[in-house]
C-alpha cells in the first residue's frame, strides 16, 4: 500500500513531471479495434469457411472458374476485399501482441516484428492487386 | 525476500483456488480461455499468410492455381479443414465471450458461465460439422469419385 509516492494535489500544467500527457492513445486505438474488426470477422469469416467447406461439394468444387463466377459480383469482391484487411491487420495485430509478450531480448522482438510488418504488408498488398487487377480471361 | 515471497506465492497456488475464494486467476479455466484463444489465433493468422498467397495464383494462371488448389481436395485434408474451423469456431465464440466481458456490465459476473456456453455451442456445430466432413473424406479415399 504505498501511496505516499502518489501526489495529493495535481502538477500544474506544463510542469515537467507529467508524461502521461505525451503518452500515445495508439494501444486503446488496437484494443478497440480488435473488438470492432474481430465483430465483422465473425460474420465475414465464418460465412466464408461456411460456403467454401460444406455449401455444395465443399473444396472439391473450387478452381479457377468458381473464383471467377465469384468475383463477377462486386458483393463478393466487396466480402474479400474487407475480409483480407480486417483479418490481416486484426490477425497481425495479435501476433504482435504475443511478439510482445514472449520476446525476451529487445534484439529480437525488434526483429520478430519486422519479419511480422513485413508479411503483412506484402499479404494485404498482393491480396488487394490480385482483387482489383482479377482478369478472368487471363488463360486465353 | 523476494524468493520468499515468490515461493509462497507459489505454494498458495498449488494449494488449489478453492481455499483461497477463486480469486486466482492462474489456473483457472479463464486462463486456459485466454491461452486456447492465444493458440488458436496464431495458427488461423499463419493458415490466413499461405490462403492469400495460394489464392493469389489466380493472378499467375488458371492452371497454376487449379494445381495448387488440387492439393487442398485429398481426402485427408478433411482434417486440417476441420482443424481450421475448429480453431476459427473457437476463436470466434470466445472472442464474442471476450466482448461481453469488456462491454457488458454483468460481463465479468458471467464469464465462467459464459466459457461453459460457448464450449457447448462449439461441440454442437463441431459434432455434426466433423461428421459431415469426415464421411465425406472417407467416401473420397475409398469410394472413388
Amino acid at each position: 500500500m504505498s501511496v505516499t509516492d502518489a501526489p495529493f494535489s495535481v502538477d500544474k500544467p506544463r510542469s515537467p513531471q507529467r508524461p502521461a500527457a505525451r503518452r500515445s492513445n495508439f494501444e486503446l486505438y488496437s484494443w478497440l479495434f480488435m473488438r470492432l474488426s474481430g465483430l465483422l470477422l465473425v460474420f465475414l469469416v465464418l460465412g466464408h469457411l461456411l460456403i467454401m467447406l460444406f455449401l455444395d461439394d465443399g473444396v472439391q468444387r473450387i478452381n479457377f472458374a468458381f473464383v471467377a463466377g465469384r468475383w463477377a459480383s462486386p458483393f463478393w469482391q466487396f466480402w474479400d476485399l474487407t475480409m483480407l484487411w480486417l483479418a490481416g491487420l486484426h490477425g497481425g495485430n495479435g501476433l504482435r501482441t504475443v511478439i510482445n509478450d514472449y520476446a525476451r531480448k529487445d534484439q529480437t522482438r525488434f526483429w520478430l516484428k519486422m519479419l511480422l510488418y513485413v508479411s503483412m504488408i506484402v499479404t494485404i498488398a498482393v491480396g488487394t492487386f490480385v482483387l482489383f487487377t482479377f482478369d478472368p480471361n487471363i488463360g486465353n | 525476500m523476494a524468493s520468499t515471497t515468490a515461493h509462497s506465492a507459489g505454494a498458495a497456488d498449488r494449494a488449489g483456488n478453492a481455499r483461497l475464494g477463486g480469486t486466482l486467476y492462474r489456473g483457472d479455466p479463464g486462463m486456459w480461455s485466454w491461452v486456447a484463444h492465444r493458440i488458436t489465433g496464431v495458427l488461423v493468422f499463419f493458415f490466413l499468410f499461405v490462403h492469400v498467397l495460394d489464392t493469389a495464383l489466380v493472378r499467375v494462371s488458371p492452371n497454376a492455381y487449379d494445381v495448387v488448389i488440387e492439393t487442398y481436395k485429398h481426402p485427408v485434408m478433411v482434417l486440417f479443414e476441420l482443424g481450421l474451423v475448429g480453431a476459427v469456431l473457437y476463436h470466434a465464440l470466445n472472442g464474442i465471450r471476450v466482448m461481453l466481458v469488456d462491454f457488458w456490465s454483468k460481463g465479468t459476473k458471467y464469464q465462467k458461465p459464459m466459457l461453459w456456453t460457448i464450449l457447448a455451442i462449439w461441440l454442437v456445430v463441431m459434432i455434426p460439422g466433423s461428421y459431415y466432413l469426415l464421411v465425406k473424406g472417407f467416401a473420397d479415399l475409398f469410394g472413388g469419385s
